[in-house]
């Protein structure tokens, strides 16, 4: 770790993804993430690296399904209608298992919205971001540091599993300033070589990227494999955290942006005199079922705050499993919450 | 010895083609292959497959290859060749994949110059779907989505996407070509080994537009559809170099 410094969450995230060796970058412009490809445009030139401003983001989704296949490790970024368009890129990418990373910086929906924060593109993130049966993993920080951290680190996960891995946040995480410390860049040129990359079928079998298989038995099989990766992702790779929870009565159970405000509701709270603590998944998928669950036995009511309708909501609900009361509180539209319409939610569940 | 004229090209799989009786697919695979190997450039051309009849390339040609999504495959051919500028990346593409839903990624891997080559073949028709009416499909043309013939009134007209790119400053090289008869099959050849040759020399995007059969779903036998092709798409499509750099060098 280096010393220090203040920067801004979007350029932390383009000086992230080139300290972790990515040296690609396709992209089209969208508000609020606009500041990512401007800091790729003006960075990777000074590491030989390519920023290219691709026609769409159907276009910069292919680039990337195209250099992630050539064995790159490469970026891609956008908000929200924008993902929509990367869907199609992406879902080939899962097929074919390449490695990548795309970041959203979540804005208001549905359609044009806003280019406020939001946080209602949770459903699409773990569920349904194109066709077919798969996954990617979500990280979901919730301050600056945290945006390099799982920037690099997701990067190399997605090389382990070989799987497109999605950093989401909010125009509000995307534009606020905060002091950061840096991973030590890694070289691309040290990583461990991509045998199965399309580079050119020099000394060896020829490689094919593709994730058609007209047999079904054969299109199971990857399916299966999926799972198989799915699985082990489940079992090694969830994330999240805890804010005074060792004493807590009542959860509140809330992501990113609005894991911040709740974190000074819950502060509030306790100078009320409620014992509330902060349940944060950091990451979206895989969902920390299990140790949510956990906490059933000593929690008494929960409170899922987010800054949609209630999506991660019902991943709440599959965890707590009817085994406890769960209240939402939510703002929709680019709305942020405020910290007293939480503190009054769980004054009012606490039925004072 | 007997002096050997000609073989099986190297660069060619030797899985069997699924292609339709008369279709000139195969032709033109063997033609890039035949360059490949001419150019000794196996070892270090990635091949990208679109959607469509040659979805399937990836199991013929014997390089590396990548499948692309539908039309998409100027995107990642671009993705490839930027993280192997020093490679031989080209697509292959159909006229559904190019000139309909891909018309973006090709307008501006074009635009760019991206130092790639694409095949293109225009054959009148969505062959893989069952043929269903193509961008390139020409008037009157029957298919099973312009069952009265292809109205120009609701349908527009008969896409030139040769004539279209050759306006753009990147392109190096983009020619139309037929392989409806031996005499034709040569200057096809000629005109891929230029492009593949150009793209050797790093100096743009090059495309080759090639007049292909599709008697299946024309609904003709194959030597009918050779005539058809000459008789009926080459005066909607006339063979001709539309963009040469070496030209106005």
């Amino acid at each position: 770790m280096a010393e220090k410094q203040l920067m801004k969450g979007n350029e932390v995230i383009g000086e992230a993804a080139i300290r972790a060796g990515c040296r690609y970058f396709f992209g089209y412009p969208i508000t609020p993430q606009n500041d990512i490809p401007a800091y790729m445009a003006r960075e990777l030139p000074k590491y030989d690296g390519v920023f290219l401003q691709a026609e769409s983001e159907v276009a910069a989704s292919n680039m990337v399904y195209g250099a992630a296949g050539a064995g790159a490790r490469v970026l891609t970024s956008s908000s929200s209608p924008g993902i929509s368009l990367k869907a199609e890129g992406i879902s080939y990418i899962a097929g074919a298992e390449l490695p990548c990373v795309i970041v959203n910086i979540m804005r208001g929906g549905p359609g044009l919205g806003s280019i406020q924060p939001s946080q209602s593109d949770y459903f699409q993130a773990t569920k349904g971001m194109a066709h077919g049966d798969f996954h990617l993993i979500v990280y979901a920080p919730s301050n600056v540091q945290e945006l390099a951290d799982l920037t690099f680190k997701a990067f190399n996960v997605a090389d382990q599993y070989r799987t497109p891995v999605m950093v989401i946040g909010d125009g509000m995480l995307g534009q606020m300033m905060e002091p950061v410390e840096f991973m030590e860049p890694i070289d691309p040129d040290e990583l461990p070589k991509k045998e199965w990359a399309t580079d050119g079928a020099k000394g060896r079998e020829k490689n094919v990227i593709n994730s058609l298989a007209l047999d079904p038995r054969d299109l199971e099989i990857l399916n299966e494999r999926l799972q198989d990766k799915y699985k082990e992702i489940k079992a090694q790779e969830v994330m999240y955290d805890e804010y005074k929870m060792e004493d807590a009565e009542m959860a509140v159970v809330a992501y990113g942006t609005s894991a911040r405000i709740a974190t000074k509701a819950i502060d509030m709270a306790r100078e009320a005199g409620i014992k509330a603590g902060l349940f944060r998944p950091i990451t979206l998928y895989p969902f920390p079922e299990q140790e949510l669950a956990a906490t059933t036995e000593k929690i008494e009511q929960y409170l899922t705050v987010e800054m949609s309708a209630g999506q991660m909501l019902e991943d709440v609900r599959l965890a707590v499993e009817g085994r406890r009361p769960i209240e939402f509180y939510g703002r929709m539209g680019g709305m942020v919450p405020e910290t007293d319409a939480i503190l009054n939610k769980l004054q009012e569940m606490r039925g004072e | 010895m007997m002096e050997k004229v000609a073989s099986y090209p190297d660069s060619l799989t030797e899985k069997k083609f699924h292609y339709c009786p008369g279709c000139t697919h195969g032709i033109v695979h063997r033609l890039v292959a035949e360059i490949m190997d001419e150019m000794g450039i196996k070892e270090e051309t990635i091949g990208v497959a679109p959607v469509g009849c040659s979805v399937l390339a990836y199991d013929y040609f014997d390089c590396d290859m990548h499948e692309a999504s539908h039309g998409r495959a100027p995107a990642v051919a671009t993705g490839i060749k930027r993280v192997h500028p020093d490679k031989m990346v080209f697509t292959y593409q159909g006229d559904g994949d190019l000139a309909s839903i891909g018309t973006a990624e090709i307008v501006h891997a074009a635009n760019r110059g991206e130092n790639i080559t694409t095949v293109f073949i225009n054959n009148a028709i969505y062959g893989m779907t069952g043929g269903q009416m193509a961008p390139t499909t020409l008037e009157g043309q029957k298919t099973t989505t312009s069952p009265y013939g292809r109205n120009l009134k609701e349908a527009g007209n008969p896409i030139r996407m040769t004539e279209m790119l050759s306006v753009l400053d990147g392109p190096a090289f983009i020619a139309r070509v037929s392989v409806h008869d031996p005499k034709h099959i040569r200057q096809a050849k000629k005109a891929l080994r230029k492009a593949f040759r150009l793209q050797k020399e790093g100096k743009g995007f090059t495309m080759i537009e090639v007049l292909s059969t599709c008697p299946t779903n024309w609904g003709i036998k194959p030597q009918e559809s050779l005539e058809w092709l000459e008789e009926y798409m080459m005066p909607v499509y006339p063979l001709d170099v539309y963009k040469d750099i070496e030209e106005v060098e």
